[in-house]
């Protein structure tokens, strides 16, 4: 017996005398308690990739997104329920493994992004349960030798015209043998029992017991636990190490290279993070030894004197600015940003011969796998994925280069057992894929009458798609439009308009940031909107009202979230209020905030954010996103910022990275719009209006303009 | 060896004293529900019941719980029954939920204390626990339900 089986004897040992109540184990993560119970019940009837029905009744949504909050394991379970006339009380979760089948239907792969889930699911998922409702409603029919047509179906059962019922149960084994229908009819939205109402969460329960498993809490029998010693810098490489002290150390088991450093493998998170303290290593530090966020934001100020790639122009703005009546120029800056999910990353891999398994929290599932088979030299359909619940995501866990997912195959490829690699909170902050920095300039005009003339916006920043995969999605316009989305698309009625883009090249990793572009633009554009009804000396909603006669939508949400803030209505000493509208991932969001501002420091006290994101499934959801969003939002725009010096990131950890906290939480309302107009997303279009609805109160409580986040009174103009 | 009490039951590890807490329930016990977040106790996610008082594990070596109590998520209630559990599923509070356990065991400790809490009461209790999710204001409201749930004797 070798020494790591004597020490899993051992482990194994003292946890039987410990008994039930400390769990020993291994904990297989992703699946709600529902889906279990439905497993181990025969679960006979699966019509299509979507569900699964078993004779006790439970109906298994297999679900194709990954939930990260944003409730995916209840409002698609929701849509499927609703076709199939489930007993919503019987609906459970199981993370879809990675397959075709379970491609994103925009997006041709398995991908969770882009705040898309729900609208491109809401055919499919329907589609799903009206199929298997109808081979349970044949399946009744051919029982009791009568015509479908003349059966009903509700709560999980096939009713007749005489109410003899069969549920879906007991239908499940005859309705496996039915022919899956070529067509199916979908119910008029006008019967919905679930969707559009605010049906709870089914995976809150698991979540307030300890029992929800995330990636970081997957436990595989003979599993080692793994940390890194990354490149202090980008770019950098190994020159050597020193492990004569990490290898002695308590239960330290392997230390290997991998492409991306040193990676220390042992029986427990802390002794590998232990042993890695000991661990010396020489880096040759590379070209950005000497990078500074400083020097390159001076560089992207100087690059917005110069046109940058046309992306929009409408009339001739650099005439109109030259002779109009008044005219304003601002420079906005937006830091790099980390997203700092309150899960940090990792990964676990089972990797043998022939096969290789990952367990992890990860929203894209189809490039994952594709770059681990590559690392393990395996087919794709060799490496499977398990998704676990992912603790939180923003984008971070979708990276094109599938860093977290690589790395981890490199090091089992080492460990030769089960091996998890867990990043500290540090690792996590400083292994790149940020939301890119940004100088975003813009020139504006208004003649004698106080009517915007002219705009002229530049944006110089990095870009997300450059140098991925994903590059070709650039080439038909010719620029990467997640650069520039939320300006090029820019909705007020102003005759001459140019949007510019500089695309910037910086060897730090970018990557999608909960509302990508609209994050930078929807707080540069917001502002400058702001800045020209000051110009013009109108009232700033008023203002925005007048130029969006075109747009209804954008004037809906705008009027509705002045309404219900009371914008113009007296408020107590000190306080002021800011308003910002924003169009972004086909919904309308307006947001009113209302701050204070004392001895230099900006309190937000409330915020009022409506939406439209049309034809809607969850409304509980929708707010807690709305409610989500804006607080991420905010945490962005009063405290969030990554500096670099001498080429190493100067931000750590939530002391250096703070994240809005619930004292200084504000009052959030939420409103949403009844609307039959096609759906939009949720998670992300509740984010890009809450800095700029801040700076604009900031602005109106100390007539002082905020132009660079996160806010600092000391930088304000 | 070191003996000390984990949700009621007895246990003896062989384990370096110096380890955090957190990482003798996660590793060596098991107990998942107790989650890592920063290493710092920054934010919250660690949260657990050291005799009753609500301690950030992650920074508290096993050696601090010799011969104590300890309580963990999993050791709230084994049924979804206490108060708080029932006011985080009506108000339906978790997103992502990585953060609530935490967010429960810091509630947990405000509400034997401070039984009827104002918002003051839950700042001060509630601002060491981050939540990226933004669920802060489902938690301010779920824990005044938990406390009116508890006033009419709806718990221990």
């Amino acid at each position: 017996m070798s020494t790591l089986q004597m020490e899993r004897r051992k482990f194994l040992k003292f946890s039987l005398a410990a008994g039930g109540g400390l769990l020993i184990g291994f904990y297989l993560p992703g699946k709600s308690q529902l889906a279990i119970a439905a497993e181990r019940s025969a679960s006979v009837f699966m019509p299509n990739a979507f569900v699964r029905i078993g004779t006790d009744e439970r109906v298994t949504v297999i679900v194709n997104h990954s939930e990260m909050g944003q409730g995916v394991y209840t409002a698609l379970p929701m849509l499927l329920a609703e076709e199939l006339d489930a007993d919503w009380n019987k609906v459970g979760f199981e993370p879809a493994p990675v397959d075709p089948k379970y491609n994103h239907p925009v997006f041709g792969m398995q991908v969770t992004g882009g705040s898309t889930s729900v609208w491109s699911a809401f055919e499919q998922f329907r589609k799903a349960g009206a199929a298997a409702r109808a081979m349970l409603v044949a399946a009744a029919a051919q029982r009791w030798g009568v015509d479908p047509a003349t059966l009903r179906t509700e709560s999980g059962a096939v009713l007749d015209q005489k109410n003899r019922k069969l549920t879906y149960g007991q239908l499940a084994e005859a309705a496996a043998k039915m022919t899956p229908p070529a067509e199916v009819a979908l119910k008029d939205p006008k019967t919905f029992k679930l969707i559009g109402k605010p049906v709870k969460r089914l995976d809150t329960g698991e979540k307030v017991n300890g029992k929800a498993i995330f990636g970081i809490d997957v436990k595989l029998p003979q599993m080692l636990t793994a940390v890194v010693a990354r490149a202090p810098i980008f770019g950098a490489t190994m020159k050597s190490f020193d492990d004569s002290r990490a290898r002695s150390m308590p239960g330290v088991r392997k230390i290997v290279t991998v492409p991306s450093g040193v990676a220390v493998i042992a029986d427990s998170f802390w002794q590998a993070k232990m042993a890695r303290y000991a661990l010396r290593v020489d880096w040759d530090e590379g070209p950005m030894h000497t990078f500074s966020t400083s020097q390159m934001m001076q560089q992207f100020r100087e690059q917005t004197k110069s046109p940058g790639k046309s992306v929009r122009r409408e009339g001739d703005p650099d005439a109109a600015f030259a002779k109009a009546a008044q005219k304003i120029e601002a420079v906005y800056e937006v830091p790099y940003l980390s997203h700092a999910m309150m899960e940090p990353l990792n990964c676990a891999v089972d990797l043998r011969a022939d096969s290789c398994e990952i367990w992890t929290g990860t929203q894209f599932q189809t490039v994952d796998r594709a770059s681990a088979a590559k690392i393990a030299g395996l087919p794709n359909e060799k490496v499977q994925i398990h998704t676990t619940f992912l603790g939180g995501g923003f984008g971070r866990r979708a990276t094109p280069q599938s860093d977290f997912v690589v790395e981890a195959v490199h090091v089992a490829k080492a460990a030769g057992v089960p091996v998890k690699v867990v990043w500290t909170r540090e690792d996590d902050m400083q292994g790149g894929w940020y939301r890119p920095a940004f100088v975003h300039t813009v020139a504006g005009s208004v003649d004698a009458s106080g009517n915007p003339v002219s705009w002229r916006s530049r944006l110089v920043g990095q870009s997300i798609f450059a140098g991925s995969q994903f590059e070709s999605m650039m080439a038909k316009k010719g620029y990467d439009p997640a650069s520039v989305e939320g300006a090029d698309d820019l909705p007020y009625a102003i005759p001459n308009l140019a949007i510019e883009y500089y695309q910037t090249q910086v060897n730090v990793p970018v990557q999608w940031w909960r509302s990508v572009g609209h994050s930078h633009t929807g707080f540069a554009t917001e502002c400058f909107v702001d800045e020209l009804a000051a110009l013009a000396r109108k009232d700033p909603y008023q203002f925005r009202r007048a130029l969006l006669l075109k747009h209804p939508r954008h004037l809906r949400v705008l009027d509705l979230a002045a309404q219900k803030a009371g914008w113009g209505k007296p408020l107590p000493k000190g306080r002021a209020r800011g308003i910002a509208v924003h169009f972004a991932f086909e919904s309308y969001n307006a947001q009113v905030a209302e701050v204070s501002v004392q001895d230099g420091k900006v309190q937000v006290h409330r915020i009022v954010s409506v939406m439209d994101c049309g034809r809607y499934v969850n409304p509980g959801i929708i707010a807690a996103q709305m409610e989500g969003g804006a607080i991420f939002g905010a945490s962005a725009a009063l405290f969030q910022e990554l500096t670099f010096e001498n080429g190493r990131l100067q931000q750590t950890n939530f002391h250096t990275f703070p994240a809005l906290r619930m004292n200084e939480c504000p009052v959030i309302e939420t409103h949403l719009v009844e609307s039959n107009e096609k759906s939009g997303g949720i998670g992300e279009p509740g984010v890009p209006c809450t800095a700029p609805a801040i700076a604009n109160a900031v602005f109106a409580a100390t007539a002082k303009r905020i132009r660079k986040l996160p806010i600092r009174m000391t930088e304000a103009i | 060896m070191i003996s000390l009490s984990v949700n009621k039951q007895k246990v003896n590890l062989d384990v370096d004293p110096s380890t955090p807490l957190l990482w003798v329930l996660r590793d060596n016990l098991g107990l998942t529900g107790t989650k890592y977040g920063c290493g710092m106790a920054q934010c919250g996610a660690c949260t657990i019941h050291l005799d009753g008082e609500a301690v950030r594990s992650c920074v508290a070596p096993l050696s601090r719980a010799t011969g104590k109590e300890v309580t963990t998520i999993e050791g709230l209630s084994s049924d979804l029954s206490h108060p708080l559990q029932r006011s985080w599923i009506a108000e339906d509070v978790p997103q992502c939920g990585y953060c609530q356990s935490g967010q429960l065991m810091s509630a947990a400790v405000l509400l034997r204390e401070k039984p009827r809490p104002t918002d003051e009461d839950i700042d001060q209790a509630m601002t060491g626990n981050i939540c990226r999710c933004g669920t802060y204001p489902r938690i301010r409201k779920a824990i005044h339900r938990a406390a009116g749930m508890m006033a009419k004797g709806g718990a221990k």
